[in-house]
């Protein structure tokens, strides 16, 4: 058996576990061994539970204030290692503050950091993480050479989330060594975009629009078209680049991964960028008037068709079925 | 506020992302041929750099760039735009480097050009490891602000609107810091002719890792500690049905909805 310890660095949001992190403990389970979860943050005792259901024994936590997690959370976890409590692997989410702590500790340890795996194995003491290239076309994959512990980051929504039936984590609180300026990155002030219906990365239905929808204006379709679904708008970064909707409607590499039952496309190439971010659905219908559109190439059911014919219909047609 | 802010950005130059893509059969990895240009996410590190020296009122940027064959094509183009000089690393042993390796090749020769900032971009086209800033900053031992939207400089201090899950935040570092900007946060200008003449004389300074005291044990295959084992086509998607719409074709959706009864 290879793997005897496995890390998971833990996010979460107002004392619920990411989504990410839950993906993470189900994958550290089954690769058999101990699963830990290290988090950065005060309110520990609040998620150790859920934590715990899905396989953490033990979390470690380590409370920095309000300041970025990068500095302060690889400091922590670097110490532990020091001390000796070392895991063989440490598993993080490609996401804002994973990253930020993946690449710090890689520079304090002196380790490498496998990024944008979408699956990993072990196998005797050689770990293995595997990437998808050119828009999830092929696969690569990539071992660590060298002494562990190895970190390795993955993208949201490479492992599905299952329980284990753990009971809560036994939190251990761990102290966060002076970082310095380094560790000063200060939190001043938090802004929540506010939004209804479901969560873009959890909707059953994402309806998506890009660059074909012509005016931002015409972004308004795509909003009811989602409602009438009870999905979640989406949008290529072409029209976030342009200002039409908010960064967090993005749906690609450097956007949200979406794994829905059904996604549509409407008036959007097909970018390989796009694809990474939606190939996963289910399900998946493109609109697009031209018929060479690469979205086409991985689209269910594709309409070539012009969207401001296509969807004012559609959505006449759902309003009509009630 | 010093009055004279200088800026580097880590400016990558890629091949052009609109050639598809290939790996190389003997070592598995991008093949990094031919003519490179400006990594677009770096266009706006650029510009940010310059207004940023700009509402200073003095300073520079600084390109540092770590490339294979002395490439410059790329760095060209950000000097047209208006930035002062570059540093390029460019040495036979860097082939085969991660991103650790590469932070600490941009780290040392970040330390060559003494800046009170440095941008770089949250993510590169064509390497997207995104940890990279981080590193950087590690190695520093400098704080660190990724995926800004939007930074304000004073008194000694970045102001940066941080990107999150569910908005963004208001993050504060002192100077000298490493700050990663997102795609779109400003709108890079178009080199003028002017520019691209001046560009021309402008110095590159070209260095060797070993000039930056790395050996050639920190980078390229030996540092990178990991080999990449096995390279297979994933699994396709099958294309569906296509439709040419006359008309009907919202029907088709309705249809298609129902047999999976989402409505
Ligand atoms: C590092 C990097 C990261 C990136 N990350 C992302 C990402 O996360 N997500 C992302 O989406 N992109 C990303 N991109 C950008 C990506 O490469 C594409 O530029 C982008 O996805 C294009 O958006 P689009 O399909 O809306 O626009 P376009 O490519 O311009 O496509 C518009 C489409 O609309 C069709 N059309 C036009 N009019 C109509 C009409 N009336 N009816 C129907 N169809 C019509 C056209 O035929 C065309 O196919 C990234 C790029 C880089 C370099
Ligand atoms: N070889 C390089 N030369 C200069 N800057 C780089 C290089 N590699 C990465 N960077 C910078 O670091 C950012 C993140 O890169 P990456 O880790 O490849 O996603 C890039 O967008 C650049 O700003």
């Amino acid at each position: 058996m290879a793997v005897s310890t496995t890390w998971v660095f833990a996010e979460s949001s107002e004392g619920k576990v990411a989504t990410i992190t839950l993906e993470l403990l189900t994958k550290a389970r089954a690769l058999g061994g101990t699963v830990e979860a290290f988090y950065g943050g005060g309110d520990a005792d609040a998620i150790a539970e859920q934590l715990g259901k899905f396989g953490a024994t033990k979390m470690y936590a380590a409370d920095a204030g309000d300041v970025l997690q990068g500095a302060p959370v690889a400091a922590a976890m670097a110490a532990q290692i020091e001390s000796g409590n070392k895991p063989d692997l440490i598993l993080f989410g490609q996401t804002y503050d994973g990253r930020d702590v993946a690449g710090r500790l890689s520079a304090k340890l002196d380790k490498p950091a496998l990024t944008n795996g979408v699956d990993v194995s072990a196998d005797g003491d050689k770990v293995t993480v595997q990437n998808a290239i050119f828009g999830g076309n092929t696969l690569v994959q990539t071992a660590f050479a060298g002494d562990g512990p190895f970190l390795a980051l993955f993208r949201p929504k490479s492992f599905a989330a299952e329980e284990g039936g753990g009971g809560a984590a036994e939190v251990v609180k761990v102290g966060v060594p002076d970082t310095g300026t380094a560790g000063q990155s200060k939190v001043l002030d938090r802004h929540v975009e506010e939004h209804t219906g479901p969560k873009l990365d959890e909707a059953e239905v994402v309806v998506s629009g890009g660059r074909g929808l012509g005016a931002a204006e015409k972004y308004e379709m795509i909003e009811q078209l989602a409602k009438l679904l009870k999905g979640a708008p989406g949008a290529s970064r072409a029209i976030v680049d342009a200002g039409w909707v908010p960064y967090a409607y993005q749906v690609g590499q450097t956007g949200k991964v979406v794994k829905p039952n059904v996604y549509i496309a409407a008036g959007i190439s097909g970018a390989t960028q796009h694809l990474v971010g939606m190939k996963g659905a289910k399900n998946i219908i493109a609109i697009n008037k031209d018929k060479d559109a690469p979205i086409f190439s991985i689209a269910d059911l594709g309409i070539v068709g012009d969207v401001h014919k296509v969807i004012p219909k559609l959505l006449e047609a759902l309003q009509a079925k009630g | 506020m010093p009055p004279h802010m200088n800026v580097v950005v880590c400016a990558k130059q890629i091949p052009d992302p609109a050639a598809p893509g290939e790996l190389d059969p003997n070592t598995k990895t991008l093949k990094r041929e031919g003519k490179l240009i400006l990594d677009d996410s770096d266009a706006y590190g650029v510009e940010m750099g310059l207004q940023l020296a700009d509402k200073a009122g003095g300073g520079e940027v600084t390109l540092i760039s770590m490339a294979p064959n002395s490439e410059v094509s790329g760095l060209r183009t950000a000097l047209a735009m208006g930035a002062a000089k570059a540093i390029l690393v460019s040495d036979e042993a860097l082939q085969g480097t991660d991103s650790l390796g590469t932070a600490k090749v941009l780290a040392a020769a970040i330390k060559r050009a003494e800046p009170d900032l440095v941008l770089t971009a949250t993510e590169s086209t064509d390497g997207y490891t995104g940890v990279l800033p981080a590193q950087v900053a590690e190695i520093l031992g400098w704080p660190s602000i990724t995926f800004a939207k939007h930074i304000e400089v004073a008194d000694g201090t970045a102001k940066v609107q941080r990107q999150t899950e569910e908005g963004y935040d208001e993050v504060e570092a002192s100077l000298p810091a490493i700050v990663s900007v997102t795609a779109g946060v400003v709108e890079p200008r178009y080199p003028s002719f002017k520019g691209i003449m001046a560009a021309k004389n402008k110095p590159v300074d070209e260095v060797k890792i070993t000039d930056l005291g790395l050996s050639a044990d920190d980078v390229g295959w030996k540092g990178a500690r990991q080999e990449i084992v096995d390279v297979s086509p994933a699994e396709e998607r099958q294309a569906g049905e296509i439709v040419e719409d006359e008309g009907d074709a919202h029907e088709r959706i309705v249809q298609f909805l129902e047999k999976l009864k989402v409505i």
